[in-house]
């Protein structure tokens, strides 16, 4: 039996490009939990894969376009959200997922991802946050904590970081939620949610890359981040995610944000017959 | 409040569902997720070296696993999965 063989036997693996296995992530990286939940998630909920998308910017994380099986566009940097809106609009039976990084969706993509938010349009939003540019070899991003060490804030980082939650939440969107790669379960059960959810929703992932921002930032091996996430991870569900802040010393997790209002698709189909009625009556 | 406790040692080692445990060798880059947080300290090294020359994961046991999952979607390589025993559980 060949190792491809023996994938197509992983309960997963449906969901997967399984000749394409194994994943160029590196070890430890969070990456592949992250698309782990994410098709665990497609699985409990059963989707029709003929009627689901995901769409991915350049990273390391958007690389999660090419390893589902379903319609997936790996598409230029910065711009999954805005190719994704148009997919919806197009088509809006299609369930639209984004798959990106910190870098691609608050840097270069921070415009589309936030007026995405404001227009309410159906989508479901899963950045990997590793708190730099992992692909192109560490350079610091929006995220990057203060004082952090990167390719390009060699003497530490004199930035202010956003807070992708109080930012997504500001921005307009209907559900809004962090977790760690070790809230396997919680992250996976998210994902269904906002699945099943109308609307934009965002759900950031804090995710290592040990290979880059963790060996720069002297964090240890992967483990030693996963065991950093255990002790400082605090879950405060309905929390004000303007003070769900990421420290050394803590990382509120939870869901912050479920709330309902119409979404820019409904109301363009709206706006639609309107004008239709409008101009048939002359 | 409280801080995460998601992944709290079980202490009563119940069985949670009769499953066997499997790993793809190949693909385990050699993280220890699994080893490190399995609830029951089910797994260690094995003394095989694989294609990537880590040694992945084996049972302790035959029956040290409770079958809870979580090394499965703890894994970010998809080197483990569980499959349930059915059809021999008579047999069993
Ligand atoms: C228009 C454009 N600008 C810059 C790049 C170079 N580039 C590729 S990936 C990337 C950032 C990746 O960071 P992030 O989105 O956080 O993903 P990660 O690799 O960390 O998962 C950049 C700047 C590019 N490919 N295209
Ligand atoms: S460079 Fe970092 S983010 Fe990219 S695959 Fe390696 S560990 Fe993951
Ligand atoms: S499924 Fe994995 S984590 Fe759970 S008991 Fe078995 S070996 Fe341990
Ligand atoms: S979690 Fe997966 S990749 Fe990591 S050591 Fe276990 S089997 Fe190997
Ligand atoms: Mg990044």
């Amino acid at each position: 039996m060949t190792v491809i063989q023996e994938f197509e036997k992983h309960p997963l693996a449906k969901y997967l490009r399984a000749e394409r296995f194994p994943h160029i992530w590196c070890e430890g990286c969070g990456d592949g939990i992250i698309l782990h939940c994410f098709v665990k998630a497609l699985d409990d909920l059963a989707v029709d894969i003929d009627k689901f998308v995901v769409v991915s910017g350049i990273g390391c994380i958007g690389r999660a376009a090419g390893y589902v099986k379903c319609d997936s566009f790996h598409t230029t940097h910065g711009r999954p959200i805005a190719l994704a809106t148009g997919i919806k609009l197009a088509n809006p039976k299609l369930t639209v997922a984004v798959l990106s990084g910190d870098g691609d969706l608050f840097a270069i993509g921070g415009n589309h991802f936030i007026h995405a938010a404001r227009r309410n349009v159906d989508l479901t939003v899963i950045c990997s946050n590793n708190f730099n540019y992992g692909m192109t070899g560490g350079q610091s991003g929006p995220t990057t904590p203060l004082d952090s060490y990167t390719t390009t804030t060699p003497y530490g980082n004199i930035e202010h970081p956003f807070n992708l939650v109080h930012l997504a939440a500001a921005a307009g969107s209907v559900y809004v939620a962090r977790w760690t790669v070790l809230h396997v379960r919680r992250l996976a059960e998210s994902i269904k949610k906002a699945l099943r959810k109308k609307g934009f929703k965002f759900i950031e992932v804090i995710s290592p890359c040990p290979e880059i921002y963790g060996r720069r930032n002297k964090l240890g091996k992967a483990i030693d981040i996963m065991k950093l996430y255990r002790q400082i991870s605090e879950i405060r569900h309905g929390y004000d995610p303007a003070k769900a802040e990421i420290t050394r010393e803590k990382i509120v997790v939870g869901e912050f944000i479920d709330i309902e209002k119409p979404t820019y698709g409904e109301l363009l189909q709206k706006q639609f017959i309107k004008i239709q009625q409008k101009l048939s009556e002359g | 409040m409280s801080a995460s406790r998601l992944l709290t040692p079980v202490v009563k080692r119940k069985k949670l569902a009769d499953v066997e445990w499997n790993v793809i060798e190949d693909f385990c880059k050699g993280c220890s997720f699994c080893i490190e947080f399995c609830p029951v300290d089910a797994l260690e090294e094995s003394d095989r070296l694989n294609a990537k020359g880590v040694h992945p994961p084996k049972l302790k046991s035959e029956d040290a696993c409770i079958g809870c999952g979580l090394c499965e979607t703890l894994c970010p390589d998809f080197a483990i999965y569980l499959e349930k025993k059915e059809g021999k559980g008579d047999k069993e």
